[in-house]
């Protein structure tokens, strides 16, 4: 039990540690110029040094991916269970939504600033648009394959169809959902960042593209490591958020 | 029947065809006709495939018959019953309730949730031998111990028609023998009618009253065998000559012994 703990974190760890050595030992042995990539005691150098307005500008990305993300659950779900419960609907919108999804977002977002300004709210919307179809999808896809058996005691007892919905179809799709809020949570963060890259005054996006064009590589490789950083966060906190609504699917 | 038994359920010319998409329809159940009394256990003993399924959701109200008329209490079905039990032929527990509330499902639904329903289903479950498991996951569970649990969940709210389809069949010889005891026990607390689907001749022969005895698709009754061996049965019985007769008599039915 304790040694498979360790284990557990003793190897990611590792390969994170072996990373920054190989790269260390690259950047002084063929003595890179910092412009090009600096060492990664350079970037954490910064990193400290710069530490509040990394915070600053990470917090206004942060609420960005958390707002969109948030409000492509909020839709993202009700949608997928309308869609599934409405044969017409399905039949109206699906097509619809899909099509609509390959359309490209990168494309999308210079109109989308044009409507909603260079503030929070144009990156907001991206993040969702990029976020809401993988709920839409993994969540209807939960919805329809509840098992069979199930819904035949169900039933059998003549439950009603909300009984249906929240006893038996909804937690039976939970494990679906989730996995589409793993791939959306990740796809916020990009999308908040390619609203950020095409304008904005604020967010990580923004202080790095700044950093760039100044020749600041050190701080665009500190902003870049902190985008990871919060990538992993709200990664993190899905998951944590599936520990606690779906504590049955650890204990095997 | 004869007596003073009570009819509890007939069918009469019940028939089943599925119309498939670019296929031909296939009929399932042709033409069965068959009668369960009150309290009775009948086994439904037939190959794989050969309809035994569809039999059970039809009496279920799971599924319409295509024809002919099925009769429970002198009524007609047209849908489902609230008051009958079904345990499947895998245990469709639900992973997320613990092994008590996966119990209790039925009374959820049905909105006799109440203390005296948690207690009828702590004994149940003790009664089935998982006492001390009411808190855990079903996945945590044998698959044996699983098929239990499914059990005390068709019994909870007291069904007077209980539904079985071939719930042994995934088990072991072993658990499964268990089990065939564990019904019969539990049969004579409850005293529900029960109809049990099974392709094990031994099962049917052991638990029944009444084994009818299909052909292979389309299901039709080619015999009906009143086992007249009297409860409470034990396993030794298996090797009595009594019990033999009978199992060569289902095996010659369905073309496996001469
Ligand atoms: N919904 C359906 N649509 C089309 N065909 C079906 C359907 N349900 C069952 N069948 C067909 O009806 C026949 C009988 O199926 P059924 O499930 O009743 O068999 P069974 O006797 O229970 O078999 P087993 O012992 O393997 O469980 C099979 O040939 C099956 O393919
Ligand atoms: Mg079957």
């Amino acid at each position: 039990m304790k040694l498979e703990n360790i284990s557990k974190y003793f190897y990611p760890v590792m390969g994170v540690v072996l990373v920054i050595f190989v790269w260390h030992i690259y950047v002084v042995g063929f003595d890179i110029n910092p412009v090009v990539l600096p060492k990664p005691l350079l970037v954490l150098n910064i990193m400290i040094e710069e530490r509040v307005l990394l915070l600053t500008e990470g917090w206004a990305t942060f609420k960005e991916c958390v707002y969109g993300f948030a409000l492509a659950l909020a839709l993202g779900i009700p949608i997928a269970v309308a869609l599934t419960s409405s044969k017409t609907l399905n039949l109206t919108f699906y097509p619809l939504l899909i099509g609509t999804q390959s359309v490209p977002k990168v494309a999308v977002a210079p109109i989308i600033l044009v409507w909603f300004g260079l503030g929070f709210e144009s990156k907001l919307v991206i993040a969702f648009l990029v976020a809401f179809f993988p709920i839409v999808i993994d969540t209807a896809t939960g919805l329809r394959a509840t098992p069979q058996e199930l819904l035949d005691l169900a039933v059998s007892l003549r439950a009603s169809r909300l009984q249906i919905f929240l006893k038996i179809q909804f937690p039976a799709a939970l494990p679906f959902i989730f996995s589409g809020a793993k791939v959306a949570v990740t796809l916020a963060v990009i999308g908040a960042v390619i609203g950020e890259f095409i304008g904005a005054t604020e967010g990580l996006g923004n202080l790095l593209l700044v950093a760039n064009s100044q020749v600041d590589t050190p701080l665009a490789w500190a902003s870049l490591v902190a985008l990871s950083v919060l990538g992993m966060v709200m990664f993190a906190g899905v998951v944590a958020a599936e520990r606690i609504l779906m504590p049955w699917a650890e204990d095997h | 029947m004869v007596g003073d038994t009570c009819s509890f359920c007939e069918l009469e010319n019940v028939r089943k065809v599925f119309h498939r998409k670019n296929d031909e329809p296939l009929v399932a159940i042709d033409d069965v006709c068959c009668e369960i009394i009150e309290g009775e256990l009948v086994s439904l003993l037939g190959p794989s495939g050969c309809g035994k399924t569809t039999l059970l959701r039809i009496l279920a109200g799971l599924t319409p018959a295509s024809d002919g008329t099925v009769r429970i209490r002198g009524k007609d079905i047209n849908g489902p019953e609230p008051d009958f039990g079904i345990v499947f032929q895998t245990p469709n527990l639900m992973p997320w309730r613990t092994v008590l509330d996966n119990v209790l499902f039925p009374m959820e639904i049905l909105k006799l949730k109440n203390g005296d329903a948690r207690k009828r289903a702590l004994d149940l479950l003790e009664l089935v031998g998982l006492k001390g498991f009411e808190k855990v996951r079903p996945n945590q569970l044998s698959g044996g111990m699983q098929q239990r649990a499914s059990l005390c969940r068709a019994l909870i709210h007291k069904p007077s028609l209980l539904l079985m389809d071939e719930p042994f069949g995934a088990l072991d010889e072993l658990t499964r023998m268990e089990m065939n005891d564990l019904l019969l026990d539990i049969r004579r607390v409850t005293n529900a009618t029960t109809v049990f689907v099974t392709h094990s001749i031994t099962e049917a022969v052991y638990l029944s009253d009444q084994v009818l005895v299909f052909s292979t698709r389309p299901a039709r009754v080619a015999t009906r065998l009143r086992i007249d061996i009297p409860y409470p049965r034990s396993p030794e019985l298996r090797y009595t000559e009594q019990f033999n007769k009978f199992e060569k008599l289902a095996g010659a039915a369905l073309g496996v012994t001469r």
